[in-house]
């Protein structure tokens, strides 16, 4: 994008972090990045909507007010079925969840944005806290009978050591598959995005202006795809997140 | 590059990684791990509280309040609607006994003319009786005075045959006798 001299686009450089401003806490370089900044543009988005647009309380909501109010019922719904009526105490984490990577996913799909859900460091974070959240609160509320998480009923004696080693190694997994899923998901995308891009200038700089056209076109196709992914994957995202406390709430298979 | 800058100044200050740092891919950079790990804790930290303790709590008020209107709408509906029966009932009511009252007025009214009408022909039959008796006295009164005349006519007449029969005057105390005698 900036390489202005060569033909060739880099389709990594988007995901370069940029410090803004430079700030040391005790040793630990907290530097305020532009991660940080598009993180809390997404974070001031979700808060417009839902703190902003429902200010009025209106009975007949406007648009923001309704915006606010389907996520709130889809997510609800999302939650009440996955996890019953005893998982509503996670609700709100859910909710935080699902609104901020689709907030995070959505402004990165503006031109000359960044995608914070494209940092490995950033989707690992998140789900290693869930996983953690699920374990502390699992053993918390079960004790030693969390770990019938991984003892499923029914299974044959003889089998039951190697099942038991699978259910553990696919626990285990679920952090990495958790953060690994929407990282890639959004790395892949935007990295296609850009590539198309460069094909559009490569084209046009080679000569070939009368094809141009065609990787826009791919391009326009692409972005909407984007956009289904970015949507899809929040989704994903916060219906594993359930998944995992429905089963911190309920160990028994 | 503005970029360069800002990574060589931050590559600067952690010197083993320094040099690999411009190869490597920037999604795996540790270099930008804790900045971005701190930033996003404090981030999703005060999203995480302004959500569940302002915005959703919020929402669910909206959505309640809208379901308990809609409920006290709807009730409110019914009622008007089991009033507007309720009145169309009294109102059927009303117009029943209205009807009936003037039907019950109506056959008072026409009983008393009917009595009304009853007393006078009464009336007008007992003077039509009182004056057909007069007259049939009158007449009574007349046919026996008539009647009295004609047993004077009869004797007459009867001593007058016999005075003519016989050539010679008949006793007129003895016809008399004989005519009251054949009227008996």
């Amino acid at each position: 994008m900036s390489e202005a001299g060569s033909a060739a686009v880099d389709p990594i450089h988007q995901f370069h972090i940029n410090v803004l401003a430079p700030l040391d806490l005790f040793g630990v370089d907290a530097s305020f990045t532009n991660s940080a900044l598009f993180m809390l543009i997404a974070a001031a988005a979700v808060i417009l909507v839902m703190l902003i647009g429902t200010g009025g309380k209106k009975v007949v909501p406007g648009r923001m007010q309704a915006t606010a109010e389907m996520a709130y019922e889809f997510v609800a719904d999302m939650v009440r079925s996955v996890c019953g009526e005893s998982g509503m105490k996670f609700f709100p984490l859910v909710f935080t969840l699902f609104v901020f990577v689709l907030a995070c996913n959505l402004i990165g799909l503006w031109p000359y944005t960044f995608e914070v859900m494209a940092q490995i460091i950033i989707t690992a974070g998140l789900a290693f806290s869930i996983i953690l959240l699920t374990i502390v609160y699992g053993i918390w509320k079960h004790g030693f009978h969390f770990f019938g998480l991984f003892k499923p009923s029914g299974v044959m004696p003889a089998l039951l050591p190697f099942i038991i080693i699978i259910e553990i190694l696919s626990f285990i997994s679920r952090p990495i598959s958790l953060s690994v899923r929407l990282f890639a998901n959004m790395l892949a995308g935007h990295i296609m995005l850009v590539v198309f891009g460069g094909f559009c200038v490569m084209l046009l700089g080679a000569g070939f202006s009368y094809l141009a056209p065609l990787p826009l076109l791919g391009i326009t196709v692409l972005t909407a795809f984007e956009l289904l992914v970015s949507v899809l994957q929040a989704y994903v995202f916060a219906v594993l997140t359930c998944v995992y406390i429905n089963d911190a709430i309920h160990p028994g298979h | 590059m503005a970029t360069q800058g800002a990574e060589g100044h931050a590559a600067g200050t952690e010197v083993p990684a320094g040099h690999a740092h411009e190869d490597v891919f920037p999604p795996f950079d540790s270099t930008y791990f804790a900045p971005q790990l701190i930033w996003l804790a404090l981030i999703f930290g005060c999203l995480y509280l302004l959500m569940s303790k302002v915005a959703l709590p919020r929402v669910a008020g909206i959505l309640s309040t809208r379901k308990q209107t809609i409920g006290d709408d709807l009730a409110a509906a019914n009622k008007a609607q089991q009033d507007a029966a309720a009145a169309a009932a009294a109102h059927e009511a009303t117009l029943t006994e209205a009807k009936s009252k003037a039907q019950a007025l109506g056959q008072a009214a026409h009983a008393e003319a009917a009595k009304a009408a009853d007393a006078s022909r009464s009336k007008l039959e007992a003077e039509l009786g009182a004056k057909l008796a007069e007259a049939e006295k009158k007449i009574g009164e007349t046919k026996t005075a008539a009647m009295a005349n004609v047993e004077g006519i009869a004797t007459e007449v009867a001593h007058a045959i016999l005075q003519h029969v016989t050539g010679k005057p008949a006793d007129s105390a003895a016809v008399a006798a004989a005519v009251a005698a054949t009227k008996a």
